[in-house]
């Protein structure tokens, strides 16, 4: 069940001196407002924040009163208004209306804006054609990483998705590159950087000219290697299903910033709970990265395990009681409510995924990665769109079913479209449109179809019936990236084999060992072979834009032995799933290495495109 | 300084600056670098540095300072927020609001406050001279420091700049090529606010349409001011409007716009919809017969034909409110229409027109029952809405697959179903462990018994 630990496991390093670092600017940026003062929060910038300071905190900085970001008039009768918020345009609208509101009512106050993870211009000239430049100070608050784990880092920045890939708006370049500075600059040089994307390639050379710019720090290296890689270089991934624990956790509990909360329906009592689910919490440890099928087995033999000691208390003296209590019950006691509530979380789980037809769902995820029984698929996908059953669920599968098949034939797209629009409202269009820009959901184009076929004329020619013909044509018109993709990195086992999820043989098991992680498989394949080399054809199917860089440091040949040579940085531009940080951790133990994730947010199939609906204001 | 009088000044010399800027020509840079300025250069880079150097310096000191308690490094605990989390406390001052009474309104702050005025500490009039508008930063630049490349790299260094001396339409273009180049979307978007308030519209457009980078800072820059009417926000519009009378007018000023034949369509229809549920909806006012858990205003429009079906059952195809004027209208398909009005009419518990709904005459005037979806999907709807067994049972006989008919009987208890299966199966095994599951001289015990009795039977076990 458990793996057991990898013997030669390099040590990681100490991430918590990033929280301190933060936190310590966060007041150094509160004592240049001295006085009382109240301070408004955004609304997603609570959890990360409470990550690394607390109210006991603030109050010795003098924050009076703490107040939501609500884009609504305010109850404040502090002289000094503080306001620590992402760098947006509707937010310091808001707040320039406050100060014009207050100008107006002839009430003085002062305004200090605290940007994180830094300024932009665009937010300035707001202020300024607002007329309330120099009534409001700004300032940033360099709160660029945040450790959710021992191996995972998040910029916590969701909105870097949408932003860089459906907008095209490169604001959070910048911002990624002085993260990789950060984490370079307090533990140390690379000695080699692999990327993939547009985005990741931008990323670096900021990142470069930024420590180009800088002081050097000569350090122990304590990362060997660093991986960038784009969202939209696999939107597959994301786009299925999660099995593995932790991953399910996210899918239907939805974690936020490391933490969940947990119904009356998990509880089984009248009143929800939040749990912090990481490394610390010992029965969470052991089951994040398992298949949800063999979690349940672990969880009983873990509470019978429990019953026993718990039963040793039969018979013991006074004085054994006495040590018992001391040194064993409150252990016992802590993992028997973590142990209850992760069951609890289990049951509920099985409950709500017998009710969606999950079993049925999963099918046809798994013939869609396949390439099998299309039709069935479309048909299902119909049903399920006709239904009106989760507006989420059948928009995923509609971008699954077009990723995979390199977009929908022309009648089946305007079809699932309109019928999409009647269930679900016909302000989707708007979704629709940002789906296609994307390229997550598209109508196969007449040209496109040609030039594939052209490409394979040669092979038609000698194929002698008309029906063969047309057999071909059609095929060829559906031949994706994908398949080739596939194909050729192997991420589809061959059907047929058993995979036995308890000895996971590869990093299939997260998707139940019908699909390798296309991201994954390229940082397996890239490390492997120590650059791109061999793998042209890949990386021209996944329209170029890889890297490898041999980073400074002359020295590193010398400590090519050292611990930190096996670890290696990923960092997720656009986002990364729990699924993928399993599989990686899989990949880690396998070839005696480490894997630290960074990433610009935990997302997953939801998250990825609730930021691409449109259908509200 | 008094503050009033500091703004005043301020705003004069501004005026003043950007007068002196119209007309001086590059070469009177020297005048720029006269000290005339200096108390108002807006450059304060020593402040600014030592500000900075500051900071690092409290940065660096903690990167000394290993040996400081650990713990409070991360007090979470694992049960979530404590009390005196920030979201704990976040919560306690919006409920201390809401509850609204004098007393617990926010205390007015009994610590002294800083004087407005006249106080050698004025923090306002400081910030006036450092943090300034970026656009009269005219501070002292050499002319290296006008390059397009130097003016770049100290925008994305935060430092004072001045984009006055880019008159030129190519020196703007320059600057701004200069900054797609350094990807910083945060400069290029600065760069193109600039544009946009020295170009004209179709000038910028223009250069823009070359530029894809750029022209989608800009796009997206207008949408987040508001500004941008492209088609699809145009008609994003209707999503602001609160009055359905107004959102309907709206969406048919929409239907002029060229939208691409396909959407078009969509466009019309979500009219035509709003339309027909204002109507509906002025009917349901006057029946109130059935009381309703939600308006049918701006719902989907299988929503709407289920509410039709439910609501308006059997109306004919005249009236607005029928489902066959709605599915006519509309489009719909002929499955999912029968999936949504079997959904309405079995609510409903209307078996009867369940069932007519699948009925089809042959020529020889015989029914039978036919569905565009499988029959199991059919049951499924039919035992969520709790129809009895005899409904149930007709309706697992219907469906083709074995399998799926076996474990739909199985499942739905449609014990003749399941008996007469495991017979035509032959298999008397089977037919064994499910008697054990009746009970005792009911029906289907017997019928068990007797199909066990029964010695023309070859059973394959």
């Amino acid at each position: 069940m458990a793996h057991t630990e990898w013997k030669d496991a390099p040590g990681l390093p100490d991430f918590s001196l990033l929280k301190r670092l933060a936190r310590d600017q966060l007041i150094f940026l509160l004592e240049q407002l001295p006085g009382k003062k109240d301070l408004f929060i955004d609304a997603d910038l609570m959890s990360p924040l409470d990550r690394i300071a607390n109210v006991t905190i603030l109050k010795q900085h003098e924050v009076d009163k703490l107040y939501k970001v609500e884009l609504k008039p305010i109850v404040s009768s502090s002289d000094q208004l503080c306001f620590l918020i992402r760098p947006r345009i509707q937010t310091v609208k808001w707040i320039s209306d406050l100060v014009n509101a207050d100008k107006v009512a002839g009430r003085f106050r002062r305004y200090k804006i605290i940007f994180t993870p830094q300024k932009f211009y665009a937010c300035e000239t707001v202020l300024e054609e607002q007329g309330v430049y120099g009534d409001v100070t700004t300032d940033e608050w360099n709160f660029y990483i945040l450790p959710l784990d021992d191996d995972i880092l998040s910029l916590e920045l969701p909105e870097f998705f949408r932003d860089n890939f459906l907008e095209g708006d490169q604001r959070w370049v910048t911002t990624a590159g002085s993260a990789l500075r950060l984490l370079q600059s307090v533990y140390g040089s690379f000695s080699k950087v692999y990327g993939i994307g547009r985005c990741a390639k931008m990323v670096y050379e900021s990142w470069r000219e930024l420590m180009e710019d800088g002081e050097q720090r000569t350090r122990q290296p304590e990362f060997a290697k660093v991986f960038l890689v784009d969202r939209d270089v696999d939107f597959v991934t994301p786009l299925c299903s999660q099995v593995v624990y932790e991953g399910l956790v996210d899918d239907l509990f939805r974690i936020k910033c490391g933490s969940v909360e947990f119904g009356p329906d998990v509880t089984s009592s009248d009143k929800s709970i939040k749990v912090m689910l990481n490394s610390q919490d010992k029965v969470f440890s052991e089951i994040r990265n398992e298949h949800f099928s063999n979690v349940f087995g672990f969880l009983s033999q873990k509470a019978k395990n429990l019953q026993t000691a718990y039963d040793k208390r039969r018979g013991m003296d006074i004085q054994q009681m006495k040590a018992f209590v001391a040194d064993e019950l409150k252990g016992l006691k802590q993992e028997h409510r973590l142990l209850s509530l992760h069951i609890g979380a289990s049951e509920s789980m099985m409950k709500k995924k017998t009710k969606q037809d999950f079993q049925e769902l999963l099918k046809t995820e798994h013939s869609l990665l396949e390439g099998f029984e299309i039709r069935e698929c479309i048909t299902y996908i119909e049903e399920h769109i006709n239904r009106q059953v989760s507006m989420i669920d059948s928009l995923r599968l509609l971008c699954l079913l077009s990723i995979t098949e390199n977009g929908l034939l022309s009648k089946d797209y305007r079809s699932l479209k309109a019928q999409y629009l009647q269930s679900y409202g016909i302000e989707h269009l708007l979704t629709f449109a940002n789906l296609r820009q994307l390229g997550l959901l598209e109508e196969q184009q007449a040209g496109e179809t040609l030039t594939v076929m052209e490409s394979k004329v040669g092979k038609l020619v000698n194929d002698k019936t008309v029906g063969k013909l047309t057999d071909a044509f059609s095929s060829l018109a559906k031949k994706s990236n994908f398949r080739a993709l596939s194909k050729r990195l192997a991420l589809v086992p061959k059907s047929g084999e058993e995979y036995d999820l308890r000895v996971p043989r590869d990093m299939a098991y997260v998707f139940s060992g019908a699909y390798i992680p296309l991201s994954c498989k390229l940082i397996e394949q890239v490390l492997e072979r120590d650059g791109w080399t061999g793998m042209e054809e890949v990386t021209r199917m996944l329209n170029g834009q890889e890297f490898a860089v041999t980073g400074g440091s002359s020295s590193s040949e010398a400590r090519s032995k050292t611990d930190a040579q096996r670890i290696v940085l990923v960092m997720f531009l656009g986002g990364c799933t729990f699924s993928e940080i399993s599989a990686l951790r899989f990949l880690g133990k396998e070839r005696g290495c480490r894997f630290i994730v960074v990433t610009t947010a935990i997302t997953n199939s939801s998250r990825l495109l609730e930021a691409l609906l449109d259908n509200s204001a | 300084m008094d503050k009033q009088r500091m703004k005043l000044q301020l705003h004069l010399c501004v005026c003043v600056c950007v007068f002196q800027m119209t007309r001086a020509k590059p070469e009177d840079d020297e005048y720029w670098n006269s000290s005339k300025f200096k108390a108002f250069t807006f450059d304060d880079e020593d402040d600014e540095f030592s500000q900075l150097k500051e900071s690092k310096r409290a940065v660096n000191s903690i990167l000394v300072d290993e040996d400081e308690d650990e713990d409070d490094v991360e007090r979470v605990s694992w049960s979530g927020e404590p009390v005196g989390s920030i979201s704990w406390s976040v919560k306690e001052t919006a409920s201390s609001i809401r509850s609204g009474s004098e007393q617990s309104f926010p205390k007015i702050d009994t610590t002294p406050s800083l004087s407005k005025q006249g106080s050698g500490y004025s923090l306002s009039s400081l910030s006036i001279v450092v943090d300034s508008p970026i656009w009269f930063c005219l501070c002292s630049l050499s002319k290296d420091d006008l390059s397009p490349e130097e003016t770049v790299r100290r925008m994305q260094k935060g430092r004072p700049f001045s984009l006055e001396k880019f008159r030129s339409l190519q020196d703007k273009l320059l600057l701004l090529d200069e900054a797609v180049a350094v990807y910083d979307g945060n400069v290029i978007t600065a760069v193109l606010i600039f544009l946009k308030k020295s170009l004209s519209k179709e000038i910028l457009f223009r250069e823009l349409m070359a530029r894809d980078v750029a022209l989608r800072h800009y796009v997206h820059y207008l949408k987040e001011m508001g500004e941008q009417k492209l088609l699809l926000m145009h008609y994003k519009e209707h999503l602001n409007i609160k009055d359905e009378g107004r959102r309907r007018d709206f969406l048919k000023s929409c239907l002029s716009l060229p939208f691409s034949q396909d959407d078009a369509t969509h466009v019309q229809d979500h009219y035509t919809l709003l339309e027909r549920q204002i109507i509906i909806e002025a009917d349901a006012e006057i029946f109130k017969k059935f009381p309703r858990k939600a308006s049918i205003l701006n719902m989907p429009i299988i929503t709407t034909l289920y509410y039709s079906c439910f609501y308006h059952y059997g109306e004919s195809e005249g009236t607005f409110s029928s489902p066959s004027n709605i599915r006519k209208t509309f489009r719909i398909s002929e499955k999912q229409y029968i999936l949504t009005a079997l959904g309405a009419r079995a609510k409903l518990k209307s078996w009867f027109d369940v069932d007519s709904l699948f009925n089809t005459k042959n020529w020889l005037g015989y029914t039978k029952k036919k569905s565009p979806i499988g029959f199991h999907r059919v049951v499924d709807i039919l035992h969520k809405n709790s129809a009895p067994v005899q409904v149930l049972q007709e309706y697992v006989n219907l469906i083709d697959d074995p399998d799926l008919k076996l474990s739909g009987a199985l499942k739905y208890k449609c014990h003749d179903v399941v008996i007469n299966t495991y017979r035509d199966l032959k298999d008397r095994q089977q037919l064994i462990v499910y008697r054990e599951k009746l009970e005792r001289d009911s029906p289907e015990y017997r019928k068990i018994q007797e199909l066990l009795n029964n010695v023309q039977i070859r059973w394959k076990n």
